[in-house]
């Protein structure tokens, strides 16, 4: 068992992006650690992997898997275990998430988070994977609720009995994203404070938040997308900390992968996390 | 009604696929067009990665062929790995066999210099010699000697100007490309690739070292393919580009 859960900072950290290693080393604050999706750093060598190098030696850094298919019906890919397990030796990271999702089936690789039922098959496996994860790696993992558009007729779990559930039984801990809270609660018509009062928060080592576009369904109702393009919205930072206050400070990490904005936009996003971590020790 | 990825991958692999039966939206009814924002995210961070992979032959094509051409590649060659530093692989193979761009030929080969330039910015690290070892070995011994090169050093050959096409799409002010073969050699001196144009000859030395050929056998091979092939010109550009990581005596 792995019970002890990461030691990020309870601090502001960004998804890593190469264009601002500059102004990241000029001036990081209020950013106190650094999260880089691991599937970047899996060449053999180069400019990647010199920078990921320099930028560990002077923050704590988060590697946040985004291939492993967690929640994949086939057996977990061999070879990308041993890419993830190679990678944190190497870097020896404070902390390894992923996703409660699927993104490879029958040899292809989908490069999306596609959604799971929530059954106790489902259940079994993604323990079962987590368990094999966490063995290799030799560290607990934090696993990350999803952002979903549809749900599955066949489900028996909500998601954050769910969530409760694999944690308990392979000793993982959980990323909350709360952006994704929002969006899921938006699409599925779900209230999204019912979902955090319903989530195991002492199991969170860590939190999310992005932005997300704002669409409508074929019956025009709302569907908001996960993408990762711009500010988090005003709903989602309140959400955070009706979070906080029940949880505690935590790691926030700001994450920001499509049009991705020059540092001090981005930084801006940062400081209004840290205010609200501000709030909690208030 | 249970849903399985078979039956999920096969949906958002066939956008003209009925959505599988057991996903609902927010009242509980089918979830409609809920599972195209799947189907997008599939297709288009794939058309992404593609686009960011070959930047110039997405200026080549322009933005709609280019995502147009996108959507059949990855239907047709969906990565099998997460690695979309990697992914691309077939695709300048892909442009030569498009039926529908024969009358542009060259689009394949500067697919091709493309890919060899990411392979090179992600190759391991390696330590060049010290030019002095060169100038310590008599003539014998040099001609007896194996050369090992660089993992991040590249070579392309193509009836085209590649790298006059790819220069004058990447580097503002750069000339315009004059019709003419070319091979081009990418070194990796610090951490950019760097592409320059070499002869026929160099090819045929490089291929020689590649594979564990003796000096004397590369610049034969050189002078075959091209007389008066010069030496001493392609050592400087391979000890300039930090390409040659040891040199054997033992041969």
């Amino acid at each position: 068992m792995f019970d002890q859960l990461p030691q990020l900072p309870c601090q502001p950290g960004v998804g890593y992006k190469a264009q601002h290693y500059a102004d990241i080393l000029k001036n990081a604050d209020p950013v106190g650690w650094l999260e880089v999706h691991a599937e970047n750093y899996m060449g053999d060598g180069g400019r990647p992997l010199a920078q990921l190098q320099f930028l560990s030696e002077r923050f704590p850094i988060s590697v946040h898997g985004v291939g492993l298919s967690i929640g994949g019906e086939g057996a977990l890919d061999q070879d990308h275990l041993n890419r993830l397990k190679t990678l944190c030796d190497w870097l020896q990271p404070t902390s390894f998430s992923e996703h409660l999702a699927w993104s490879s089936h029958d040899s292809h690789f989908l490069n999306d988070l596609l959604p799971l039922p929530y059954t106790s098959g489902t259940l079994t496996r993604v323990v079962d994977h987590i368990d094999q994860l966490q063995s290799l790696l030799g560290q607990q993992i934090l696993l990350e609720n999803p952002s979903s558009y549809l749900a599955f007729a066949e489900s028996t779990y909500e998601e954050p009995q769910f969530l409760e559930e694999v944690a308990s039984r392979s000793g993982c801990g959980l990323l909350l994203d709360v952006n994704n809270v929002f969006v899921s609660a938006t699409n599925l018509n779900m209230d999204p404070y019912a979902y955090i009062d319903a989530f195991s928060l002492s199991r969170v080592g860590e939190i999310h938040l992005g932005g997300h576009d704002e669409d409508t369904d074929d019956n025009g109702a709302p569907l908001l997308i996960d993408s990762h393009g711009r500010e988090v919205a005003d709903p989602v930072w309140t959400l955070l900390d009706y979070t906080l206050d029940k949880s505690g400070s935590l790691p926030i990490l700001v994450e920001w992968d499509n049009d991705v904005p020059d540092w001090p936009t981005l930084q801006a996003e940062t400081v209004r996390a840290q205010k609200a971590l501000d709030r909690v020790y208030a | 009604m249970i849903v399985d990825q078979t039956a999920f991958h096969a949906a958002l692999r066939n956008p003209s696929a009925d959505i599988p039966t057991g996903l609902t939206n927010d009242k509980g009814a089918p979830a409609g067009s809920r599972f195209n924002v799947y189907r997008n995210n599939v297709t288009t961070s794939l058309m992404d990665a593609l686009s960011d992979g070959f930047p110039v032959i997405h200026k080549l094509l322009g933005q709609e062929n280019f995502k147009n051409l996108a959507r059949d590649y990855q239907a047709a060659h969906p990565p099998s790995s997460p690695l979309m530093m990697m992914f691309g692989a077939e695709f300048p193979d892909f442009l030569r066999t498009h039926p529908g761009l024969a009358k542009l030929a060259y689009l394949g080969d500067v697919a091709e210099m493309e890919y060899a330039m990411r392979r090179s910015y992600h190759a391991a690290n390696s330590v060049a010699i010290d030019p002095a070892v060169l100038a310590s070995l008599d003539e014998t011994s040099l001609l007896a000697s194996t050369f090992q090169i660089a993992p991040s050093v590249q070579v392309c050959t193509s009836a085209w100007p590649i790298l006059g096409i790819w220069r004058f799409n990447s580097i503002v002010g750069a000339p315009k490309p004059t019709p003419k073969a070319e091979c081009v050699l990418i070194t990796r001196p610090d951490f950019d690739p760097s592409p320059e144009e070499i002869t026929k000859g160099d090819v045929a030395l490089l291929q020689s070292f590649a594979n564990g050929e003796t000096l004397e056998t590369a610049l034969i091979a050189a002078q075959t393919i091209e007389e008066g092939h010069d030496f001493g010109r392609i050592l400087q550009c391979l000890l300039a580009g930090g390409a040659i990581t040891k040199i054997d005596t033992k041969g």
